[in-house]
């Protein structure tokens, strides 16, 4: 039983990529005003089941073909191999390193290690979430 | 050379144990395997010359230094004449494994990989000089062991031998790590060699009487005393080779170890010296005397190991005495010591070879039941042979080096009786009875070991097939060995000058400055003394009642099995299991309010009753900020979708009420000026519900009648107080200003030391970043149980065959 939402669909195509370019705003302006991995992380979601919910599950698979238990694990493997990597300079665990850059195009920018360890935690959000939402989505 | 470092190098070489197993698969992987305890053995034997003077060497390499935790090895007399033990039957061992073992239908790189893991283990445990790296090396032991006794894992007795050595060694471990940190706490170091000294200061501490209990049940769980020998029997399971290395050379002398290694801080105590010779007789009479129960050829090696290391245990015991007597060097009491570590070898040497035998007799003949077999003598004589010679040994029989360790254990026995400290002398004299029943008991199952396998009547149409002689490779090992069983009977002065001596001078060092003034010479004939009578008793009796062995050997089962330690093993093993299944059942209802219930009374329990007991319930109004138009509003808002949840009749409006009230949360955060925490909750809020609707079609219809009055009750009685609880918690924590808000020194330090100008995110991705890698953790392992949960739900059937 599926009525035919043409209306939801629509705003849908175009509000998922305003909520996604919104996640990927908050996700980096995370360091010096509100936001984060995690917030990211569930604005993505939540913009993937916008997609789900005018759609169908199968639907957004074919659009986004992502094994999020993978995501999931490679989130956790970056975190924790940000965490490691200031073993190799010789300081102890979890010391974040940042520093200010002049990049072409962006002008003087701030580079920071705990933005790596920000995009571990935004993939596990969203591969967790995802995980949860399509298992459960997908069960009979 | 820092000599540390071997203690890993069986450990190192696992690591290409399973590379060489499926590579080269031509060659059988124990001649790689065997390399290991070869090279080591040589090595170890070049340090004799420094021991054999009473030297020491030492060896050390920090592990963690903020905990002072270093691997640190100590060679003296002791710990070397167990590293040349553990080397050298390993090595044999080894060889005798790789014709023992099939390369084409055994799991060598397994066997091989625990067997070099245990044998790390086993050196790191006798050259420790650290107490916690001793008690790891010491777990190492009961996991390798677990899992050679498991190896063929498709057995259930197997499994069942693995579980129970593991249960019971392991308790005993942990024990003696209590008994370890008392010593660390009482004398301030975990240093055995700086805890020697101090013993004289430390036997009056409170502590010490704790710690002395707490060790010895390591050392009696390990070396499988009264009553824990139970697992010693099951863990005959493992292959034959494991059962001569681990359960006869190696592992469960790991106890006899450690009651020498701390005899010279505990043997201060009277009690040390009571409780360990009297549980090491008892032991010794107990396990000789139901050797002669078994059917099993190996449960007959299992129980005469039992006794034999209760005997040694015994003499441990016997040498503490040497503390409360003057002059030791005039009595007979400086036998003890000697007699311990000589007897030692002693055991390691016959009963090594006699397990090498028991699986000669089971590879060869298919069976290990003593009631099938007999009647091999002629068939294979030379595991014949070197059967009698390792059996006259254990028995005490001359010409073999057993029979000069027990003429001193009888020495030492009746040394005890004119010891009067602690009124022995009424008591005394039941020392030297039961080592003498129990000598007369070891003497039968000897000879019961040795003529029901190889002298009687053979049947061949009972054996499952052919007995003939083993191949020359599988007999290399033990005629070895039963060759050194001869040669100590005629060199044992060498041994003790080179190997006994200096053993005993590590356990006895207030004793003796050097191993010269161990003034113990053996010899085979010392005279018409009472030992020497009482041996001949032991020969004429043993004989005669092996003789009518099979007219009383029937009473055995008249000791019921209800009644025996495995029967108390095995019910609590029931208990803890089964027991702890239903009990669980009781409480975990399948309804998730009923866990809400015991999750919110337990908070409300442990919160308010220490918001009362430590006084910090105050409420102070003064510095609150005034209530505006629009958090009423809210707060309205907030109530009526609260109540709306409460007195839904259909699940749709719940959820959609629910959704409201953590949108009017998410706006409170807006006023209150928290745009993160208002996000944040906003897109949970957003997912949450629709998480919900994706569930919808699954849920049941709601029910407001399915409780009783009496459970209504019990909620409304839980609500309550969650919700007076989280009130006082709240109005508390505003009201008591003991500490200056945290929020300033995040303002200062944010930018400064992180580069970042978000509070709460800095404090996520760095000031507690352990926290959010850990609770990234968690999610994802919601999430892996979410998926196993819906993807791979069992089936009906398999429901009820997970729970058969």
């Amino acid at each position: 039983m599926r009525t035919n939402d043409v209306m939801l669909q629509t705003a849908t195509k175009v509000v998922t990529f305003i909520i996604l370019m919104f996640a990927v705003h908050i996700f980096f302006a995370g360091h010096y005003t509100p936001g984060g991995g995690f917030v990211g992380g569930l604005l993505t979601t939540s913009a993937i089941v916008l997609l789900m919910l005018s759609f169908d599950i199968a639907t957004v698979k074919k659009i986004l073909p992502i094994n999020y238990v993978t995501m999931t694990a490679i989130g956790l493997l970056l975190a924790l191999a940000t965490a490691a990597g200031a073993i190799i300079f010789d300081v102890p665990f979890f010391t974040h390193a940042f520093g200010y850059f002049d990049l072409p195009l962006f002008g003087k920018t701030s580079l920071h290690s705990a933005m790596l360890f920000d995009a571990g935690v935004y993939l596990v959000v969203v591969g967790v979430t995802m995980t949860i939402i399509q298992t459960i989505g997908e069960d009979e | 050379m820092s000599f540390v470092f071997l203690i890993f190098l069986p450990l190192l070489a696992a690591l290409f144990v399973p590379l060489l197993f499926k590579k080269v698969g031509k060659i059988h992987t124990g001649w790689f395997v065997l390399i290991v305890p070869v090279v080591l053995f040589s090595y170890y034997v070049s340090l004799l010359p420094t021991t054999i003077h009473g030297g020491n060497l030492v060896s050390e390499f920090q592990w963690i230094p903020s905990l002072d935790i270093a691997f640190i090895a100590y060679i003296d007399g002791l710990s070397l004449l167990f590293t040349l033990l553990i080397t050298g039957i390993g090595a044999l061992v080894v060889l005798y494994s790789i014709f023992y073992l099939d390369k084409h239908r055994e799991q060598l790189h397994n066997f091989y990989v625990y067997l070099l893991m245990f044998m790390t283990a086993m050196l790191g445990i006798v050259q420790s000089d650290h107490l916690i790296t001793l008690y790891l090396f010491w777990e190492l032991t009961s996991i390798s062991s677990f899992l050679l006794i498991g190896y063929w894992y498709t057995r259930d007795r197997s499994r069942f031998g693995a579980l129970k050595s593991m249960m019971i060694t392991v308790f005993g471990g942990l024990m003696m790590l209590g008994g370890f940190v008392l010593l660390s706490i009482m004398g301030g170091t975990y240093s055995i060699r700086e805890l020697i000294p101090q013993a004289t200061e430390l036997v009056s501490h409170d502590f010490f009487l704790w710690a002395l209990v707490l060790v010895l049940f390591g050392a009696f769980t390990k070396s499988a005393q009264f009553p824990f020998y139970i697992w010693l029997p099951d863990a005959m399971e493992a292959p034959t080779p494991v059962s001569a290395y681990l359960h006869s050379a190696t592992m469960v002398k790991a106890g006899l170890y450690l009651v020498a290694r701390l005899t010279p801080i505990f043997a201060i105590s009277g009690t040390w010296m009571w409780l360990v010779t009297g549980v090491g007789l008892f032991t010794m009479f107990w396990g000789s005397f139901f050797a002669l129960k078994q059917k099993d050829l190996k449960g007959i090696l299992a129980f005469s190991t039992v006794s034999q290391l209760g005997l040694i245990m015994s003499l441990l015991g016997t040498s503490a005495a040497g503390y409360h007597i003057d002059n030791i060097a005039e009595t007979t009491f400086k036998y003890a010591g000697f007699a311990a570590i000589f007897h030692l070898i002693n055991h390691a040497v016959f009963k090594g070879s006699l397990f090498m035998i028991a699986g000669i007799v089971d590879h060869e003949t298919g069976t290990r039941d003593i009631r099938k077999l007999g009647g091999l003598m002629s068939l294979m004589p030379i595991s014949f042979t070197v059967a009698v010679i390792g059996a006259f040994s254990m028995a005490g029989l001359p010409p073999f080096g057993g029979f000069l360790s027990k003429e001193m254990f009888l020495t030492a026995m009746l040394s005890l009786t004119e010891f009067d400290l602690f009124s022995m002398d009424v008591w005394g004299i039941l020392f030297p009875v039961v080592a003498w029943l129990g000598s007369i008991f070891t003497f039968i199952y000897s000879f019961y070991f040795v003529f029901h396998t190889f002298a009687g009547e053979h049947k061949p149409d009972q054996l499952p097939k052919p007995a003939h002689e083993a191949p020359i490779g599988m007999l290399v090992s033990p005629v070895f060995l039963a060759l050194l069983v001869v040669v100590i009977f005629f060199i044992p002065n060498l041994i003790g000058d080179w190997l006994v001596k200096p053993a005993v001078l590590a356990m006895q060092p207030f004793l003796y400055s050097s191993p010269e003034d161990i003034k113990v010479h053996v010899e085979a004939w010392h005279g018409f003394k009472l030992e020497f009578f009482m041996t001949l008793g032991i020969f004429a009796i043993g004989f005669l009642m092996f003789w009518t062995l099979r007219k009383w050997q029937k009473s055995y089962d008249l000791f019921p099995d209800a009644i025996s330690l495995n029967a108390l093993y095995d019910n609590m093993m029931f208990l803890s299991d089964t027991g702890a299944n239903r009990f669980s059942r009781i409480y975990m209802t399948g309804f998730i309010r009923s866990y809400l219930v015991y999750m919110f009374s337990f908070v409300v329990f442990i919160v308010l009753g220490t918001l009362f007991l430590t006084d910090a319930f105050a409420i102070n109004f003064t510095n609150l900020a005034p209530i505006g138009f629009y958090e009423v509003v809210i707060l309205i808002a907030l109530v009526g979708s609260t109540f709306t949840i409460l007195f839904s009749k259909s699940r749709l409006t719940g959820i959609i009420a629910l959704g409201a009230v953590g949108y009017s949360v998410a706006l409170f955060f807006v006023i209150f000026r928290a745009p993160d925490l208002a996000l944040t909750q906003l897109v949970i809020e957003t997912i949450s519900v629709a998480l919900f609707l994706l569930a919808f079609y699954h849920l049941p219809q709601i029910s407001r009648k399915e409780e009783r009055m009496r459970f209504r009750f019990g909620n409304a009685l839980v609500a309550i107080g969650v919700g007076t609880t989280m009130t006082l918690v709240a109005l508390s924590s505003l009201s008591q200003k003991a500490m200056p808000s945290i929020s300033e020194f995040y303002k200062e330090t944010v930018y400064k030391e992180a580069g970042g100008g978000n509070i709460v995110n800095v404090i996520l991705v760095d000031y507690r970043g352990f926290d959010t890698l850990f609770e990234i953790a968690v999610l994802g392992i919601a999430g892996i149980g979410i998926i196993t949960m819906i993807k791979l739900r069992l089936t009906k059937k398999e429901d009820q065959h997970e729970n058969k």
